[in-house]
């Protein structure tokens, strides 16, 4: 039931690459590393308060699902959240606005790097308290089964979240009722400073379904093309009223925990190996140089995303507070 | 030209040491190249270029002590993509200064939630309405009933709430009327299960969420919290959760402290919940229909020991009570007595005794805890002058400190009394007999109360 990866499936080296696709994946991962490095920049310059949690590193997790999302699909995650955000179509300036804490913000300023919304892109948060989002995503899937409509609810969270007991609450439910949930485990190693196997008596997290009868998958979570191929075959497993699917993305995030941790837990050559190796960004340019994709059309993907991340930051920056006005509207829906 | 500035590093950090230039003049960078490193007070951090291009100039040297956050530490040549600037009047603590934010608002008893428009009543019972005994139990699954009728979207779910008809039968006949799509027996995972009916109004269902008692909801309180609470704010108004929380509340009898516990006051405490806790079985069934179409979460306290109390509920289409109104229960000139659930009986029957006495105690039944009717009770204390408070919960922090507090902040001048509040003794619930008795509010404790505060 639970399998780790084939090496067939990992990797360079495809036949019949479609070329928009592939222009298409690297155009999403670059927007978000790009976004991130300028979220961090923001963050230096004090314009963004609080928590920051970045993406880098981890692009390919949250490209290559899309791909497999339906309308009407829905995603939730935990904190670090702006890559998934920004994969599910959301306004660039509007995410950078909610950092900065602007009125322009997808939350009007008053939620934050890890309080955004769209009900537009299928995007229910953003969750601060870790594992929190596991059940709630298991309730946007019970939704799913109620309406009968065919729609799948990706729920992501980490290795650190894998340890919640509500986890397993859910995990139970979802396969009790035979929810249409895809669970995604971004599994980068280190929940803050501890690693996983520091944590977890079991570091296998595809396998943490097994008691329940989930069927899990570990995927190659740097790789795009194998995170579609799985998330393509989880979500076909939820939808066709199977139940839920757990896939282990094993992925890693360059920066620390967030804005403020130096990551002195793991060595420096391990995260330039993993750079120079296993960079999301860097294979999907490798198969792009083997397409014979000339380097112009590369160029000008290079140039519209740094576009986008400067306009957004220039809106993050000049979008007003929000009035004080603000302050106790949104408390209660008046009925 | 672009500057690069001293980054801060930590939500806190205002200046920090230059450690070390892993760059020099003349060579060119690239997004993500490690170009310093910076000592907070917490740790040594590296520093990664944004923009691209040819270092032009160090301006603060390594070794550098005190470098203030946004100082101009080096200089590139070209770069098109320029760093975005700071503003000029930013300070680096992004939140500012909070007493300069907040509106000048009146104190907070007023400013906290907005007051409805409309004026709020209970529905009139038409001339002719047949009034017809139910147990709060059965008002209960009525309202429930009704709704599950009215609405598609509306579904219960909790432990033994399907097949077994409800731990306290409150679910009664609900699983053969809707089935078992509508009617859901979960596992004993309160705080998987709350979690689930969370998400499921945000998908825009209307969950009716079960507790056996809300004593286990005690597992689940960061849902309710974290999740259903704050979350339409924290999405700048985008994600609703329609949802109902209920489940006994309270003391039972003989069952310990674990579970013997009023929770009013823990979620009255929370902005973005409405909290309501009846007493009748009218009030049981008109406010749990109004709970369940309110487009808010809605914590429903109810009380074991009522369930299979009866009182006369009219029977009238759509019997609905509106949440956010206290009622008056008993007229009365001389003292004001609040209570919620079990209590206003207690507060009743003091009454009763007390006007024998010659003392004419008005009882109001707070219904809803948030918001909180102060109208009605200000109202009624600047005619008698005095205030009561009746809980079963611990005194501190509680509801009476809050009611109190309102009518102190409100009615200080017509106040002849210092109010004194009647509440459950604060320790954890005994069980012998004999000492949960002493733990718990009587009427004996109320009409003592009320003496204090008249000098009788």
């Amino acid at each position: 039931m639970a399998r780790a990866p084939k090496a067939a499936e990992q990797s360079a080296g495809r036949p019949n690459i479609d070329r928009d696709e592939l222009l298409k994946f690297y155009r999403e991962m670059l927007l978000i590393r790009r976004f991130e490095e300028r979220a961090g920049q923001l963050y230096g310059m004090g314009l963004i308060g609080g928590f920051c949690h970045l993406y880098i590193g981890q692009e390919a997790v949250a490209v290559g699902m899309q791909e497999v999302a339906k309308k009407g699909d829905q995603i939730i995650t935990g904190y670090r959240d702006h890559g998934h955000m920004l994969a599910a179509g959301m306004d660039p300036k509007e995410v950078m606005a909610e950092l900065t804490g602007r009125a322009g913000g997808s939350s009007k300023g008053k939620g934050g790097s890890m309080h955004m919304f769209s009900i537009e892109a299928g995007f229910f948060g953003g969750h601060g308290i870790v594992g929190g989002q596991v059940a709630l995503g298991t309730g946007l899937a019970f939704a799913d089964w109620y309406r009968a409509n065919g729609n799948v609810s990706f729920t992501y969270f980490g290795d650190g979240a894998a340890n919640q007991g509500q986890v397993y609450e859910s995990f139970n439910m979802a396969q009790l009722w035979k929810l249409p949930v895809v669970y995604v485990i971004e599994n980068n190693h280190y929940a803050m400073g501890t690693s996983i196997e520091r944590a977890s008596a079991t570091t296998e997290l595809y396998m943490r379904g097994a008691s329940f009868g989930i069927p899990g998958e570990q995927v190659d979570g740097m790789d795009v093309y194998a995170v579609k191929d799985a998330g393509a075959r989880a979500a076909e497993h939820a939808r066709s009223g199977q139940g839920p699917f757990i896939l282990e993305m094993k992925t890693y995030r360059y920066r620390g925990h967030s804005m403020s941790d130096p990551a002195k837990y793991r060595t420096k050559e391990e995260v330039d190996e993993v750079k120079k190796t296993k960079d999301p960004i860097d294979l999907v340019k490798t198969l792009i140089a083997q397409a014979g994709i000339d380097d112009a059309q590369v160029k000008k993907i290079d140039d519209e995303v740094k576009a986008i991340v400067l306009e957004a930051v220039e809106f993050a920056q000049t979008s007003p507070e929000p009035d004080p006005s603000e302050l106790y509207t949104e408390v209660y829906v008046e009925a | 030209m672009t500057d690069i500035l001293m980054p801060a590093l930590s939500p806190t950090m205002e200046e920090g040491a230059l450690a070390k230039w892993h760059v020099k003049p003349g060579d060119t960078i690239s997004a993500g190249q490690v170009i310093a490193e910076i000592e907070t007070d917490k740790a040594t951090m590296e520093v990664e270029a944004v923009d691209e291009g040819e270092v032009a100039e160090i301006l603060v040297p390594e070794g550098t002590q005190g470098v203030k956050v946004n100082t101009p530490i080096a200089r590139l040549k070209g770069g098109e993509g320029a760093a975005p600037k700071a503003p000029a009047a930013q300070p680096a603590q992004a939140s500012g200064e909070p007493e300069k934010q907040a509106p000048e608002a009146a104190p907070s008893a007023a400013a906290v939630p907005a007051k409805p428009a409309v004026e709020l009543k209970d529905p009139e019972i038409p001339a002719g309405a047949k009034l017809v005994k139910t147990t709060v139990r059965d008002a209960l699954r009525d309202a429930m009933a009704e709704e599950m009728r009215r609405d598609g979207d509306v579904f219960l779910m909790g432990e033994e709430v399907a097949q077994y008809q409800g731990a306290y039968k409150v679910s009664r006949e609900l699983l053969q009327e809707f089935g078992d799509k509508r009617v859901i027996d979960t596992p004993i995972t309160e705080y998987g299960f709350a979690g689930v009916g969370v998400g499921a109004a945000m998908a825009g269902l209307k969950p009716i969420v079960e507790f056996m008692t809300f004593n286990f909801a005690m597992q689940a309180i960061d849902h309710i919290i974290n999740s259903a609470a704050k979350t339409l704010y924290m999405s700048g108004g985008q994600i609703r959760s329609s949802i109902v929380f209920r489940g006994p509340n309270g003391a039972a009898a003989r069952v310990g402290a674990q579970h013997s516990q009023d929770y009013s006051s823990w979620y009255a405490h929370v902005p973005g919940l409405k909290v309501v806790a009846p007493y009748d079985a009218a009030d049981a069934k008109g406010l749990l229909k109004a709970a369940i179409r309110d487009p808010n979460p809605v914590v429903f306290l109810e009380h074991e020991m009522m369930y299979g109390i009866e009182f006369d509920v009219p029977e009238v289409e759509d019997w609905i009570v509106p949440i956010g109104k206290a009622k008056v229960r008993r007229e009365g000139t001389d003292v004001t007595i609040t209570a919620h659930s079990r209590m206003v009986g207690l507060a009743l029957k003091a009454a009763e005794a007390l006007a024998a006495e010659g003392i004419s105690a008005e009882v109001i039944d707070l219904r809803t805890l948030r918001p909180l009717d102060t109208d009605t009770i200000v109202a009624s204390v600047k005619k008698t002058n005095r205030l009561v408070t009746v809980e079963e919960g611990w005194g501190p922090h509680g509801v009476g400190a809050e009611v109190a507090m309102r009518v102190v902040e409100q009615a200080f001048d017509y106040l002849d009394a210092q109010p004194v509040r009647v509440h459950g003794e604060d320790v954890p619930m005994p069980y012998a007999a004999n000492l949960e008795a002493l733990t718990l509010p009587t009427v004996d404790k109320v009409v003592a109360a009320v003496k204090a505060v008249t000098y009788r």
